[in-house]
């Protein structure tokens, strides 16, 4: 165990923790739009920046990637880390500027406006924190999109923005998005997996007690072949199980 | 097929052999064959010396070497005559016979093919009296004149593996590290770390195997000296990540390269291969016991691919993108393991120090900066090229007593350093000693060791714009800050030097700046920031008439200046109206001015260029 300190209170930690996990431990907010507990940590967005001084010099690290050590003195919220994180705020809501998520975040910033000319704002909604693909990639092990392009150019996309023969449309990247850049929508057994720059449907089954359409034929194999199941297994749903 | 060294002794008894073989003295072309003069047309030069030396039925009389650079681009090809150290430029096919003829044959120096200095009419004959080489130190690069690179046994000749013999069987790994240490040798591919350090951390890391990597990324606008170094001493690289790898305790390395340098890529393949064969790599080496063996990968041009974390992933497969360092690659960096990176000149260097002693390397240099530091001298300087100076020479010789001052006697402006996220360093710091403190310390960096010199003629505006431009494409774009950042303030500086400018601009160039430096995730771009913030300290007038007065003082930005005929000067000659594309000028006949046409001109400037009697202005 080490003991840190962030913004003047004393708290311990295990050596391998972030300060952002510890921070979270204890209660101390910190924003964040690229972390999620169950993935590894990436920090893509910046948000989750702190201020952190070491025998009299201070520097600004990502919280969620930074390991604490004994001693460690951490601000969360000194001048710096806010001015820091508010252009991060102002860089973001100039690319989403339509973004109802974004917007909110920059508003509890004191961001109600890019500081750039509004012929340069943006209307995306993506912001490339790489959630989804993460997600895809750590937890559901199908890889089916990934980040691609370099600099400005960056996209989520699946390969050749063609329908992936690897999505089995289990809806994770939609579930994960902080900001409603992936979407899902089931309807007349039919799911849709979609961003704006691609697009899946996936036929949904349905089950023979009920007949609802209650998950995508392509999941349920996986799903099934994974874990060895009988050929039937999925032909009824878990409510009528 | 050569022999396989199993001894220290044997490859002292090979150096002899080879040595006493040199010493039969026969006339000897050496005809550069590095980037520069490949694109002069050295390959076809050398051709034309082969076909001459075998027509004048020479071929056992006369030996050929295509050396690897000697540094004066400028003045390529460059051709090395001895006996006599005769020393041509610009030579052409046409020049082959008569240096065939009259050098060769009859020991006759060509005047005509001789440098001669442009600033007092003087001609050299030999390479060491050149300006250009005088003022230069060159430990690390001057023995590119004298290797063909894909013979390892020129290599050999200068005493070659000599270190790594010694090493091998003189020296435990950690007094190899402490030699190192005691050189003050720092990393100079950019960040200036003390190579020994990094070593003996790697060293001290938990975790098997470890690896050691050379690199050989180099991707900065106008930089070559790694390339220049890996295609002309390959085997230089080499020995010193052999050394690195003993004093490390790693038994597996790579050579990660652009594939954009394809005579890199080759010639360090024929290094590697030969290597092996002599026993310097595989198992056993020299018989000492101690086993290497080295790959080399083939990068795919990502600017970004020249960060540690980056090159990392890109060698194991993965898209070449930085991760935090929080963690040191010393600890976990290729596939997790401890791993030690290099650039190659920060390796070439280290068989030097182990040969001639750590207090030999501290002699030269200054207090925090030792030894040597290779430039591409580029831009509006007479002498391009590459330059090798002891650290702490002033920016004034080397531009000036080596570089040759500026082109067409213009005035200096400023010369960007360390490549496109160094800064700009103006004409009033011409004095300032060239280490990588002082390079810090006036906002710029000795990065990779670019030097892009500026002239008068030049919009600072504009060149943070370049520079910036350059940094958006090749941001990863994993990271908000350099992925947006960069962005937008290139869109800031496209609309200044557009005439859009506002007064608060430059409080926004700045903002955006501290919060790039503060967060970037990796030094691209925590530095991207550089070119701006060092214009806007030392050229901030410049900013202030492009926002304010709507005006460009280098006459550059196309938005903001006007070509005009200065009527008392123009005698009608019908050059501009000749060459001006898009017939906005108009003849008005023989001895009277000619008339610019403003709605039509795109301000390409070509009628300035081609008149001959400055009767183009522009404001």
């Amino acid at each position: 165990m080490v003991t840190i300190d962030i913004d003047g209170q004393k708290l311990e930690a295990k050596e391998e923790q972030t300060i952002l996990e510890v921070a979270r431990d204890n209660g101390i907010y910190i924003p964040t739009l690229c972390y999620h507990e169950n993935l590894v940590p990436y920090g893509a967005c910046r948000l989750c920046s702190v201020e952190i001084s070491k025998g009299g010099r201070s520097r600004i690290v990502a919280s969620c990637l930074y390991p604490v050590e004994e001693g460690l003195e951490v601000k969360t919220n000194s001048p710096r880390v806010v001015n820091n994180r508010k252009m991060i705020m102002e860089l973001l809501l100039a690319r989403c500027s339509q973004n109802e998520v974004i917007k909110r975040l920059a508003s509890e910033m004191g961001v109600e406006q890019p500081p750039f000319r509004p012929e340069y704002w943006e209307d995306e909604d993506c912001i490339l924190c790489g959630l989804c693909v993460r997600t895809c990639e750590e937890i559901v092990g199908r890889s089916a999109i990934s980040l691609v392009n370099r600099g400005v150019n960056r996209e989520v996309a699946p390969p050749f923005l063609e329908p992936s023969a690897d999505c089995i449309g289990c809806g994770a990247c939609a579930y994960i998005c902080p900001t409603g850049a992936i979407k899902m929508d089931d309807k007349d057994g039919t799911r849709e997996v979609y961003a704006r720059n691609w697009k899946k449907e996936f036929k949904l089954k349905k089950c023979k007690v009920c007949g609802n359409y209650w998950a995508p034929e392509e999941q349920l194999e996986y799903i099934r072949k994974k874990l060895n199941l009988p050929a039937d297994f999925f032909d009824v749903c878990p409510n009528c199980k | 097929m050569l022999q396989k060294l199993k001894s220290k002794q044997d490859l002292e008894n090979l150096r002899k052999k080879i040595v006493a073989k040199k010493e039969e003295g026969k006339p000897l072309v050496t005809v550069c064959n590095g980037t520069g003069c490949h694109a002069s047309g050295s390959v076809a030069v050398i051709e034309a010396f082969r076909q001459e030396i075998r027509r004048e039925e020479l071929t056992d009389k006369v030996a050929i070497k295509a050396t690897g650079c000697h540094g004066f681009c400028e003045r390529g090809p460059i051709v090395v005559i001895q006996p006599g150290d005769i020393f041509y430029q610009q030579v052409k096919v046409d020049d082959v016979p008569q240096i065939v003829g009259e050098t060769i044959i009859q020991s006759n120096v060509i005047d005509r093919l001789l440098y001669v200095d442009p600033a007092t009419g003087k001609k050299y004959v030999h390479p060491s009296e050149v300006p250009f080489y005088r003022s230069q130190r060159r430990i690390v690069f001057g023995n590119n004149g004298e290797i063909a690179p894909d013979n390892i046994e020129d290599y050999i000749a200068l005493g070659g593996y000599s270190a790594l013999a010694k090493v091998l069987f003189d020296k435990s790994p950690e007094q190899v590290i402490e030699e190192v240490k005691k050189s003050g040798l720092r990393g100079r591919g950019g960040g200036g770390f003390p190579a020994g350090r990094k070593w003996e951390s790697c060293r001290n890391a938990p975790g098997e195997p470890k690896y050691v990597i050379a690199n050989c990324d180099e991707g900065d606008p106008g930089v070559y000296a790694n390339r220049s170094l890996l295609e002309g001493n390959p085997h230089s690289v080499l020995e010193g990540l052999l050394i690195a790898a003993y004093a490390i305790g790693s038994h597996e390395g790579y050579i990660y390269v652009r594939n954009e340098y394809p005579l890199a890529v080759e010639n360090a393949t024929i290094a590697i291969k030969q290597a092996e064969e002599l026993g310097f790599l595989g198992k056993n080496i020299l018989g000492s016991g101690f086993d290497f063996i080295v790959h080399i990968n083939r990068g795919g041009g990502a600017f970004v691919c020249g960060e540690s974390t980056a090159l990392m992933a890109s060698l194991e497969g993965r898209v070449g993108e930085p991760r935090a360092k929080y963690v040191h690659t010393a600890e976990k960096g290729l596939w997790d393991k401890p791993s030690n990176l290099n650039n190659v000149e920060t390796l070439a260097n280290v068989p030097l120090i182990i040969n001639k002693g750590a207090d030999w390397f501290t002699a030269i240099g200054t207090e925090g900066s030792k030894g040597t530091k290779i430039f591409s001298l580029v831009g509006k300087v007479n002498n391009t090229g590459l330059v090798e100076v002891p650290m702490g020479m002033t920016l004034r010789e080397v531009i000036y007593d080596i570089g040759g001052g500026i082109k067409e006697g213009k005035r200096f402006k400023g010369v960007q350093t360390g490549g496109p996220s160094g800064g700009v360093i103006p004409e009033s710091m011409l004095d300032m000693p060239v280490d990588f403190d002082e390079l810090t310390k006036a906002g710029s960096m000795m990065g990779s060791g670019g030097m892009i010199v500026m002239d008068e003629d030049t919009c600072m505006v504009d060149t943070a714009r370049y520079f910036l431009t350059f940094l958006e494409e090749e941001s990863c774009g994993k990271c908000v800050p350099c992925r947006e950042g960069i962005k937008r303030m290139r869109q800031i500086l496209d609309d200044i030097t557009e005439g859009k400018g506002e007064e608060s601009d430059i409080e926004l160039l700045e903002r955006i700046s501290a919060t790039l430096k503060d967060t970037s995730l990796c030094a691209l771009g925590a530095t991207a920031a550089n070119p701006v913030l060092t214009t806007l300290h030392y050229f901030r007038d410049e900013y202030e008439a492009h926002i304010k007065d709507k005006r460009c003082p280098a006459g550059v930005c196309k938005a903001l200046i006007r070509y005009y005929i200065i009527d008392e000067k123009c005698v009608g000659c019908r050059l501009c109206e000749k060459a001006c594309p898009v017939e906005a000028i108009t003849f008005m006949g023989k001895k009277k001015p000619v008339i610019l046409d403003q709605s039509k001109c795109i301000k390409c400037g070509i009628c300035k260029d081609v008149c001959k009697l400055e009767a183009v202005g522009v404001k």
